[in-house]
């Protein structure tokens, strides 16, 4: 068992609660032993950088100086969740570059006893750990129900592989990273062009318009790829492309139905764990027609599906969806 | 997009003391080292920006209208708040501006300077914010409720299905988690507030 100091970020617990199950499920097998950071708190994720500087390093600091009271045999955090993950690897970073930072910090740590110094602790992702420390060989020797004939678009949107301070991926644009845990999982992974754009962040709560254009974006080249399911790493992505999808559709006259799961779902799935117990179901896109083409069944009856907003007012023409939309429906079809 | 004929000069020419004093502040008040002076004007940053098409200027036409004293201008700017930090921008640049984290300066100085024209984005990070301050974990009911009673509540009733299936599949909860050691946290924040108060104040 290798030992890490784990963060797991506040939607572990709530919207990306798959992630959760999966993970604490999958670890053990892996030979992961996750020691939880005592008394964590959020990060910001991205709000609290844009209101004020201090504070918003020194909240992040609390959690880097409580992991560095904590380690005993590991000096490694770990963060699935990709907005936590880049701010603590942010804050510990930059605190080293300027040391200004460093000290306005720890003089406002020091008003709750802590303090924290920069560069005592490795702050990495779940998946970084999965591939370079448990590596592709162990896991390839778990699998005992290899997800053959499943297409998956590998998708870990901007925070992990950007900006990278460490250089931990192969590439800040194109990583292949996910897609080798994928294909080692038996699974059949396409070359998607769009795994490292932008799912709209917040601005699904704050510029609605903006975010569901990009994320249009991704499903309609998934899609077009005839991908059966989307598979990420980040909690925000998730949940955006999950639970968007319908107001995204209904936004653009699409129908659109792509599952997105987190790949320690799949992990799981491929270790051949049950699927209840890895969190499938929790989706609000339904992953239960995927799961079927790899003869694996959904633990419970696909929800119905969020019915589209009745037309207000009176009738118009609707917008056309454009071009690209309406081959890759076509393609899905003819699938 | 506005064009560059379209931004308006500020009402007095800024002279050059102020032009400088409005750079360093910017570079100043950004964590680590932003390289914003480096900037060459090439492009790339908004050229890489997926959601360029809704901002009033690029991040290239945005940096040299800091470099030119253009305060109001540059911090009534909807750019900062479109930016979706993507970091697309961060790694092409062939300066290594740290794009991004201006792009936080800027949104944390707008507020203050009360410039922002629209309240939704700034609005949303202090709930968020306040939530957090209080709880010491994010609160996502919380925060989406008065967001969205306040901002968007034509938009609750085509959104209830989705809220619905997260409070079904209780990947929401009705009730905030609070942190133990919350009085910790408190006196940490409360003490960093007052540095970049400290900090912020003019030099006379």
């Amino acid at each position: 068992m290798t030992k890490y100091l784990y963060y797991p970020g506040c939607s572990m617990e709530t919207s990306a609660k798959a992630y959760g199950f999966s993970l604490a499920k999958i670890a053990p097998l892996l030979g992961l032993d996750l020691e939880e950071i005592e008394d964590w708190n959020c990060c910001g994720a991205t709000e609290y950088l844009g209101i004020s500087l201090t504070p918003a390093y020194a909240l992040i600091s609390r959690n880097l100086a409580l992991a560095a009271q904590q380690a005993n045999g590991s000096r490694t955090v770990v963060a699935p969740c990709s907005a936590c993950y880049l701010n603590l690897a942010k804050a510990d970073y930059y605190m080293h570059e300027q040391p200004k930072l460093a000290q306005n910090v720890n003089e406002a740590l020091s008003a709750g006893g802590l303090s924290y110094k920069p560069g005592s602790l490795t702050i990495r992702h779940l998946l970084d750990v999965i591939i370079y420390d448990i590596g592709l060989d162990v896991i390839k020797s778990k699998v005992t129900r290899p997800l053959t004939g499943l297409r998956v678009a590998p998708y870990l949107g901007c925070m992990v592989p950007r900006p990278d301070y460490e250089k931990r991926w192969s590439d800040p644009e194109h990583p292949i990273e996910l897609d080798l845990l994928l294909k080692a999982l038996g699974a059949e992974v396409i070359d998607f062009p769009l795994k490292t754009h932008c799912c709209g962040g917040h601005m699904t709560q704050i510029g609605p318009e903006t975010a569901f254009e990009l994320i249009r974006r991704l499903i309609a080249s998934a899609a077009q790829y005839q991908a059966d399911i989307m598979v990420t790493l980040c909690p925000m992505c998730q949940m955006n492309i999950d639970a968007y999808q319908g107001e995204v559709n209904h936004h653009f006259g699409t129908v659109y139905h792509m599952p997105i799961v987190f790949f320690t779902q799949l992990i799981g799935l491929a270790f051949g764990l049950d699927a209840k117990e890895l969190g499938f179901g929790l989706e609000l896109v339904s992953a239960r027609k995927a799961l079927e083409k790899i003869g694996i069944e959904a633990p419970e009856p696909a929800p119905a599906a969020p019915r589209p907003r009745k037309q207000e007012g009176l009738p118009m023409p609707k917008p056309l969806p454009n071009k690209a939309t309406k081959l890759s429906e076509k393609g899905k079809v003819e699938k | 997009m506005a064009l560059a004929t379209d931004i308006k000069p500020p009402p007095s020419a800024p002279k050059l003391i102020e032009d400088l004093t409005f750079l360093n502040e910017v570079v100043e008040r950004t964590a680590g080292v932003s390289r914003l002076e480096m900037c060459i004007q090439c492009g790339t940053c908004g050229g890489s920006c997926p959601s360029a098409a809704d901002m009033d200027h690029t991040p290239r036409m945005l940096f040299a209208m800091i470099r030119a004293g253009m305060r109001q201008a540059v911090l009534m700017s909807n750019t900062p708040w479109i930016c979706v930090s993507c970091y697309h921008c961060v790694v092409r640049c062939p300066q290594n501006v740290h794009i991004a984290d201006v792009m936080y300066t800027l949104k944390s100085m707008a507020i203050e300077a009360k410039l922002y024209r629209d309240s939704t984005a700034p609005d949303f990070s202090k709930t968020f914010v306040d939530m957090v301050e209080e709880y010491g974990r994010s609160y996502e009911f919380g925060l989406a409720t008065r967001h969205y009673l306040k901002h968007f509540p034509l938009r609750l009733p085509g959104m209830s299905p989705m809220a619905l299936g997260m409070l079904t599949k209780e990947r929401m909860s009705i009730r905030p988690k609070r942190i133990k050691n919350i009085k910790q946290l408190k006196a940490i924040l409360q003490r960093a507030k007052e540095l970049d108060v400290k900090a912020q104040r003019p030099v006379a």
